[in-house]
C-alpha cells in the first residue's frame, strides 16, 4: 500500500515553550505555527502560556499580548480588531476564522493557531493571498452597464426590494476563510474560483443595476471556475461574518440551468 | 551599514495609502492618463475606511425636507467651532452632491428609500435652516457605509487598471535641496527589498494617528505614517491639538458604535436613568456635535452619575427601537455589541464611553490637496511635489471638531480634488529632473538602524507609555497643569526611543521592525499634539481647556502650525483661518456662540 507523507522540509517540528509568569492563575497555552523562511529550518509549533486574567477576551488579544510582551518575532496580520477588515484570518482550533472575533473561552483545550490552510506561507501566520486577489480581479468585480449614465446629479433608482437582494453578499470582508476551508479549492485552487470569489461574482449578478449578467454567467460557465463547487458547505459553516457563499454559488448554478 | 538592493520606479504620481482618499485619488489620476502607483501597507480593502459605519454627508434632499448644501456648509463651520477654512468647507459641501452621486454610479450598495433613492438618516450636528431642525443628510449603506464605499473604490481601481504595490511600507519622503518632494522610499514586506519611487507628485493618504492613544476606535494600523514622514522632512503639522472623542466607543474594547444609532432614535442615559443630553443640548439633544456629547458624558461620569460597578461609563439605548429597524438599518453594530459587549441590543443598553476616534489636524493643505509649507510672509505657500488627503491632511474642513459623516465625505471629495489638481499640474510622461545623488539614503539608514536596534526596551513598552501619557494628558477635558505635565512626560517617553530593541532581524515580513517604525511616526504626532494643546489658551471644539473655558476669537481664531526636529524640539507658528468663501453664492458664516 502506498504511503503518503509530507516532504522532509515541510514536517512541523515541536518548537519552544514560553512558560507563564509565576503566580499566573488562569493559564492557557497557545500553540502557534512558526515558519521563518530566512532560517532554512522546518516549520515548528511554539507554545506560549498566557495568564488569561492579564489578557483581553479574543484570540487576537492573546496574539498581540504574545507579540508585545513575550516574543516580538511572532508574525501575523491584523488591523481593525472588530471583524470588518478581514486581516487576521487564520485557522484557530481547527476552524478558519478571524482571530479578532474568536473568543478564547470558546476553545476548550489548548488554543492551536495555524495559518489559513493550503496557501503558501510567507512567514508564521501570514499566508500568500496573491492568487485569490488575482481571481477577484478576474471576475471584473465592478458595476457594468450598457445604458447611458444618469445625469451627474441623479442616482440610479433601485427599489428597497431590489437592494435587499444584495444583503448577505456585499458584506463579505475578503478574509478568504471560506475559500481556504474548501477541499475543492485546496485541490483545484488554480482553476476553481472558490467560494469567496463566487460570492462576489453573484453580488454583481444579483445587482439590479448591473447589465452584464449574461456575460458574467458566460465567464463562469466552465467545469472548473464554477463547477468545482461540490456543495461541501465548509464555506458557509466557517464564514466568520455569517454569510452563505454556498447559497450564492447555488443561485449561480440555478441561473445557468434556467438559461439553457 | 549593510547594502540593500534598491529597485527604482518612475511614475507621474505616487499615492501612499489605499483607504478611501488614496483609492479615489489613485483611480482618478489613472483615468486622467497619469502613470500612477499606489503604495499601501495593507491590502486596500483592509484600510480603516472600511470601519466607517453611519453614512456620508451630502445635501441630496432625498428625504424631501428642503435640504441644501448651504445648510451643510453652515453646520460644518459651526461644528468646526469656526476653526475650519470656509473656502474649503464651501468646496466640500458643494461638491458633496456630485461626489456621492458618482459613488452610486460606481456601484456603492446604498440603502434605498421607497422611491429608490439613496437613503439618508439624521446625524449629529446636521440641521436644516441654519440650526432650526435636525436634517436627514447621512447617505447610508445600512451601518457599513465605509465598507461599501471602500470596496467600491477598490473595484473602480481594478477597473482603471491602477498599479498597486501592496504590503509595501513607506519609510520616508525623498526631498531635494529646494524643499521639493521628489518621491518616496518604501520596503516590500514580502521580500524586504527597498523600492525608490520617483514622482512629480507624491500624495500622502495615510490616515490618522489614533493609535497614539491607549483607547481608540482606530485600527492597529492607524499610526500616522504620512505625518511622521512629513515631520522628518522638515515640514509642519497643523492643529493636532484637536482630537475627536467619539461619544460611543464600546466600554472596554473601544469598538465603534455609530452615531447613526442615535440618528435612528437611540439615546444616552446616566445612572439615574436620565436622558441627560436634554440638559446640555436642548434642541439637538443626543444628536449634538460629538465634542458636545463627549463632554456631557464625561461631566456626568465625573459628577458620579456614570453607570456600572465603577460608575465609569454611560448607557446607549436601542432596545426601544423596532427590531426590524435594527436588523435593516443597524445590523453591524448589533453584531458588534453582541460580540464585544455581550449585549443583545433589542433587550439591553450598550455600555459606552467617549473614545478617541479622529484627528481633525494633520498635514496642512489647500483645498486642492497641495501640502503647505507656510512662512510668516506666505502662510499659504505650497510645498512643490507633495499632496495630502483624507484624515492625514488638515484642509481644514473640520476645524476644531468634525461632524459625523464628514470624514467619508472628506476622503471622496478631496481624493477627487487631488486627481483634478494633478491633471492640471502634471503632464503625463513629463521627464523627471535627476534625483539628488543621496536620494533615499536617509530612509535606508533609518530602516537599517532600526532593524539592528539592540536596546533594552521593547517597542510595545514605549508605545504603551506614550499611549498612557496621551490618554491621561490630552483627554476630553484639559488643564494647564495636566498638559504641562503631559508635555514633560511625552518628552521623556520620546527620549526612550534610542533605547528601543527589536528581535526580528529578517527582511521577510518583519512586523517587529514595522511596528518600531510606526512607533516613531506616532511619537512625532503625540509630541506635537500635547505641545500644541498646551500652547492653546482657549476652549474650542474638541480642545476643552478648563483654565480657559471660553472660545477666544480675538486671540485664537487661528491654526497652530508646528514643526518638530529630530530631538523632539518644536517650533510654532500660527496661520489665519480662511474667513472667506470660494464663490459669491454663499456668505461667510460669522462666528457666534455655539449652541445645539
Amino acid at each position: 500500500m502506498a504511503e503518503f507523507s509530507l516532504p522532509a522540509n515541510s514536517k512541523v517540528k515541536i518548537g519552544n515553550t514560553h512558560k507563564a509568569p509565576e503566580g499566573a492563575k488562569r493559564v492557557k497555552a497557545f500553540k502557534i505555527y512558526r515558519y521563518d523562511p530566512d532560517s532554512g529550518q522546518n516549520p515548528r509549533v511554539d507554545t506560549y502560556e498566557i495568564d488569561l486574567d492579564e489578557c483581553g477576551p479574543m484570540v487576537l488579544d492573546a496574539l498581540i499580548k504574545i507579540k508585545n510582551e513575550v516574543d516580538t518575532t511572532v508574525t501575523f496580520r491584523r488591523s481593525c480588531r472588530e471583524g470588518i477588515c478581514g486581516s487576521c484570518a487564520m485557522n484557530i482550533d481547527g476552524t478558519n476564522t478571524l482571530a479578532c472575533l474568536k473568543s478564547i473561552d470558546e476553545v476548550k483545550d489548548d488554543v492551536k493557531i495555524y495559518p489559513l490552510p493550503h496557501m503558501p506561507v510567507v512567514k508564521d501566520l501570514v499566508p500568500d493571498l496573491t492568487r485569490p486577489y488575482a481571481q477577484l480581479a478576474s471576475i471584473e468585480p465592478w458595476l457594468k452597464t450598457k445604458s447611458p449614465l444618469p445625469p451627474t446629479d441623479e442616482e440610479r433608482r433601485q427599489s428597497p426590494e431590489e437592494r435587499e437582494k444584495l444583503d448577505g453578499l456585499w458584506e463579505c470582508v475578503l478574509c478568504f476563510c471560506c475559500s481556504t476551508s474548501c477541499p475543492s479549492y485546496w485541490w483545484n485552487g488554480d482553476r476553481y474560483l472558490g467560494p469567496a470569489i463566487l460570492l462576489q461574482a453573484y453580488r454583481w449578478i444579483a445587482d439590479s443595476r448591473d447589465e452584464y449578467t449574461g456575460e458574467r454567467l458566460d465567464q463562469l460557465e466552465d467545469p472548473f471556475r464554477l463547477y468545482r463547487c461540490h456543495t461541501i458547505m465548509n464555506c458557509t459553516k466557517t464564514c466568520p461574518k455569517g454569510l452563505n457563499p454556498a447559497k450564492a454559488i447555488g443561485e449561480i448554478k440555478k441561473l445557468m440551468v434556467q438559461r439553457m | 551599514m549593510e547594502s540593500y538592493e534598491i529597485i527604482d520606479h518612475t511614475y507621474d504620481v505616487v499615492v501612499v495609502g489605499a483607504g478611501g482618499a488614496g483609492l479615489r485619488a489613485t483611480f482618478g489620476m489613472a483615468q486622467e492618463g497619469l502613470k500612477t502607483a499606489c503604495i499601501t501597507k495593507v491590502f486596500p480593502t483592509r484600510s480603516h475606511t472600511v470601519a466607517a459605519q453611519g453614512g456620508v454627508g451630502a445635501a441630496l434632499d432625498n428625504m424631501g425636507e428642503g435640504d441644501n448644501w448651504k445648510f451643510h456648509m453652515y453646520d460644518t463651520v459651526k461644528g468646526s467651532d469656526w476653526l475650519g477654512d470656509q473656502d474649503a468647507i464651501e468646496y466640500m459641501c458643494r461638491n458633496a452632491i456630485p461626489s456621492i452621486i458618482e459613488l452610486e454610479h460606481f456601484g456603492v450598495p446604498f440603502s434605498r428609500t421607497e422611491e429608490g433613492k439613496i437613503y439618508q438618516r439624521p446625524f449629529g450636528g446636521h440641521t436644516l435652516d441654519f440650526g432650526k431642525r435636525m436634517a436627514k443628510r447621512a447617505c447610508a449603506a445600512a451601518d457599513r457605509t465605509g465598507h461599501a464605499i471602500l470596496h467600491t473604490l477598490y473595484q473602480q481601481s481594478l477597473r482603471a487598471n491602477a498599479e498597486f504595490y501592496i504590503e509595501y511600507f513607506a519609510i520616508d519622503l525623498i526631498m531635494d535641496d529646494e524643499g521639493a518632494c521628489r518621491g518616496v522610499m518604501a520596503i516590500d514586506l514580502a521580500t524586504g527589498k527597498i523600492h525608490r519611487f520617483r514622482a512629480h507628485q507624491t500624495v500622502l493618504a495615510t490616515g490618522g494617528y489614533g493609535r497614539a492613544y491607549f483607547s481608540c476606535t482606530s485600527a492597529h494600523t492607524c499610526t500616522g505614517d504620512g505625518g511622521g514622514m512629513v515631520v522628518r522632512a522638515g515640514l509642519p503639522m497643523q492643529d493636532l491639538e484637536f482630537v475627536q472623542f467619539h461619544p460611543t466607543g464600546i466600554y472596554g474594547s473601544g469598538c465603534l458604535i455609530t452615531e447613526g444609532a442615535r440618528g435612528e432614535g437611540g439615546y444616552l442615559t446616566n445612572s439615574e436613568g436620565e436622558r441627560f443630553m436634554e440638559r446640555y443640548a436642548p434642541t439637538a439633544k443626543d444628536l449634538a456635535s460629538r465634542d458636545v456629547v463627549s463632554r456631557a458624558m464625561t461631566i456626568e461620569i465625573n459628577e458620579g452619575r456614570g453607570v456600572g460597578a465603577q460608575k465609569d461609563h454611560i448607557f446607549l439605548h436601542l432596545e426601544h427601537l423596532d427590531p426590524d429597524v435594527l436588523a435593516l438599518r443597524l445590523p453591524g453594530i448589533s453584531e458588534t455589541a453582541k460580540i464585544f459587549a455581550g449585549v443583545d441590543v433589542t433587550k439591553e443598553p450598550i455600555p459606552v464611553l467617549p473614545t478617541v476616534h479622529y484627528n481633525m489636524g494633520g498635514i496642512p493643505t489647500n483645498y486642492h490637496g497641495e501640502v503647505l509649507s507656510p512662512t510668516k510672509d506666505d502662510p499659504d505657500r505650497v510645498c512643490p511635489g507633495l499632496m495630502a488627503i483624507g484624515e492625514a491632511a488638515c484642509v481644514s474642513v473640520h476645524g476644531a471638531n468634525r461632524l459625523g459623516t464628514n470624514s467619508l465625505l472628506d476622503i471622496v471629495v478631496f481624493g477627487r480634488a487631488a486627481a483634478f489638481r494633478a491633471k492640471e499640474t502634471v503632464r503625463p510622461g513629463e521627464p523627471h529632473k535627476p534625483l539628488p545623488s543621496d536620494a533615499g539614503e536617509f530612509a535606508i539608514a533609518r530602516l537599517d538602524k532600526m532593524r539592528h536596534a539592540k536596546g533594552g526596551t521593547k517597542t510595545a513598552e514605549i508605545r504603551l507609555d506614550m499611549q498612557r501619557a496621551m490618554q491621561q494628558h490630552a483627554a476630553v477635558f484639559r488643564t494647564t497643569e495636566l498638559m504641562q505635565e503631559g508635555v514633560k512626560k511625552i518628552q521623556d517617553v520620546a527620549g526612550a526611543l534610542p533605547d528601543i530593541g527589536i528581535a526580528d532581524r529578517s527582511l521577510i515580513w518583519n512586523s517587529d521592525l514595522v511596528e518600531a517604525l510606526e512607533l516613531e511616526n506616532l511619537m512625532t504626532q503625540a509630541v506635537i499634539t500635547l505641545t500644541s494643546a498646551d500652547l492653546r489658551h482657549e476652549s474650542r471644539g474638541a480642545h476643552a481647556h478648563e483654565d480657559h473655558p471660553d472660545r477666544d476669537d480675538e486671540n485664537w481664531m487661528k491654526h497652530t502650525v508646528m514643526w518638530l526636529d529630530d530631538k523632539y524640539k518644536h517650533k510654532v507658528m500660527y496661520r489665519d483661518v480662511h474667513m472667506y468663501t470660494l464663490s459669491n453664492e454663499v456668505e461667510v458664516v460669522p462666528p457666534v456662540a455655539r449652541v445645539y
